[in-house]
Formats: C-alpha cells, structure tokens, sequence
C-alpha cells in the first residue's frame, strides 16, 4: 500500500477569489429577478396550502386584497382588509375594488382576477362578507392564495 | 505650449472590492423584497341574481357543511377531511346506481356550507378536497376517452370532458350559530 503514498507537497495552492463578486453578481440577478418589490404590508398574513392550485398568468390583470391581523401583532390585533396601500373597511371594499378596476384599460376588465391573500385564522364571516362585495362589484374571478403543498 | 507628458502605464483598476460592492447590493434585495405567491385555487363566484334558484332535487345534491369549530358533516355524517375527496367522487359517480344519488354527473351538485365563525384553513382544505374530487375525475375521464392525460389535452377537449362532469360547486349563506 505504501507504494501508492502520493508525496504530499508544503505549498498550499491558493483558491482564486477572482470569480467571487460573479457569483455574487449572479445571485443578485436570480434575486432581482423572481423577486417584486415589497408592498406596505399593514396586515400579517399565514397562507393556508392547498394542493390543487393553479398559477396566475398575468400579474398585471390581478387585482389584490389581503386579509388578515392588523400590525402590530397584539392580543387586541383585530383581523383587517387591505386593498393597495390603506385599510378598508368591509362594506367599502366593492367601491375600493372598483376603483382598481377603472384603473386598468377597459378591454380588459372582464379577464381581470382578483387575489385573495388570506391569513389561516381568518373567519369566513369576513370572507364571506368580501366576496359579497366582490360579486356586487362583478369582479367574479377570485383565486384564493395559497401555497403548494398539503395534498393528503 | 509645452507638450504634457503623460504616463503611458494605465493603473488597474483594483477590482477586490467588487465582491463587496455585490453583496451589498444582494443585501438589499434580499431585505426589500419577497417572492410572491401568484398561485392559489381560482373560484368563479357567482353573479348576483335576484331570481329565487330553481328547485332541485334533493338527491342529486351532495351537502357539506362545516361548522364553528371547523368539524366536517357531509350528507349528515360527521366526516374527516381526509375521506371527503373519495365519497365525493363516489357520490358523483355514482357507480352502484343508488337511488338517492345523481343519476348521472351532470345532474350532480355539490353545496358548501359554512359557518361565519368557521377558519379560513379549514374552508381551503374543504374546497380544496372538493377541487380535487372533480381533477381526478376529469383525470378519469381523460384516460378513458383520450388515453391522455387530463392537462395534456388541449383545451377543446378539457373542455369536452368537463362537460361530462361538470364542475358545480355551490355555496349557501353561511350559517351563524355564534351570532357574529
């Protein structure tokens, strides 16, 4: 065995870093690249997840609602709606919903889905309540965010 | 005019702070950013009708409701959700010809009804089972008809299939024991 012993050189060879910031440089596109700006989130939301989800084609014909505790988290957070950047309350959301709609060009309002980003401990009163609004304000399509997975 | 000599040595650019340049920039995004989530299960709700619903027979109806404390009771048996997605595909279905039961799948309708204090989790895991139900039947059919599978399809023919087993899930006013 002793014949295959390779001689062991005392020189470390140096590991270049020369290629470094083009790692760091393709990182940072994947990052700009699937990732949006963050909106002003006012509420905390937990998705559920579902198994049988569907994505979205086009991000800029959804309109989104979100829904869930207000922040700060405390014991007196109350669940809350947010359309755009501001709360509304429950029975505006179909005048909030349709000022979203007037904002898009009018060819095409009738392929427009509205993104329900709901948190987990959301009661369906609420929801129940929004997508009372939703119909009111004929906006019919609705995805129910959710994350992949689940699928007992 | 005197003639100004200059260097011809270019200095090289020192290039050892392009990493750290990077990571700053990958920092930030990193920080105001997050991936969204553009997937969930699409729903069509229905439009607001002021025509009272036509009667339907009783038994072509399959009856889920989910109560306040998000406990599962189809066709008036308390029921897992875990067990939702095969008896809804055996009540549309219908393969033992059973009297109390859709005589065929288009005259099947599944009715969802919630209570206002039932949680959102508990609603997407129901409708979810229920979405599922109806995928792998239309799967069925698929293999059957096409030898396909059902999203190799195109959409012509999806649509054929889902003609057979047409996707109806309705949804009642929710009940409110709690009175919220």
């Amino acid at each position: 065995m002793a014949k295959f012993k390779s001689k062991k050189s005392n020189i470390r060879p140096e590991i270049s870093t020369a290629s470094l910031p083009d790692i760091i440089f393709m990182l940072l596109f994947f990052f700009m690249v699937v990732t949006v700006l963050r909106k002003d989130m006012l509420v905390n939301i937990q998705l559920p997840s579902a198994s049988e989800v569907q994505k979205l084609e086009h991000r800029s014909l959804v309109n989104h609602i979100y829904i869930g505790q207000s922040k700060p988290i405390s014991d007196q957070a109350i669940n809350r709606i947010q359309i755009n950047d501001a709360f509304v309350n429950k029975d505006q959301v179909e005048v909030a919903i349709r000022q979203l709609v007037a904002q898009k060009p009018e060819n095409l309002h009738s392929r427009l889905t509205t993104s329900l980003q709901i948190d987990k401990a959301v009661q369906m009163g609420l929801i129940t309540d929004v997508k009372t609004q939703l119909r009111k304000a004929n906006q019919l399509k609705v995805n129910y965010a959710a994350y992949v997975g689940g699928g007992r | 005019m005197s003639e100004k000599k200059f260097r011809r040595l270019d200095p090289a650019v020192n290039a050892g702070s392009m990493a750290d340049i990077a990571f700053l920039l990958l920092i930030f995004f990193l920080v105001t950013t997050t991936i969204v989530n553009d997937k969930g299960i699409r729903v069509a709700l229905p439009p607001i009708a002021n025509t009272p619903p036509k009667p339907i027979n009783q038994d072509n109806v399959l009856t889920v409701k989910v109560n306040a404390s998000n406990q599962l009771l189809v066709e008036g048996q308390m029921t897992q959700v875990e067990d939702l997605r095969a008896f809804t595909k055996e009540f549309i279905m219908n393969p033992q010809e059973r009297e109390d039961r859709p005589s065929k799948p288009t005259a099947a309708i599944v009715s969802l009804q919630n209570d206002r204090s039932t949680s959102y989790d508990t609603y997407i895991n129901v409708y979810n089972e229920l979405r599922a139900a109806y995928n792998e039947l239309w799967e069925e059919q698929a293999q059957q008809i096409y030898n396909a599978s059902y999203k190799s399809l195109s959409k012509a023919q999806q649509k054929s299939v889902r003609a057979i087993i047409p996707l109806v899930i309705s949804e009642a006013e929710p009940s409110d024991y709690a009175g919220l």
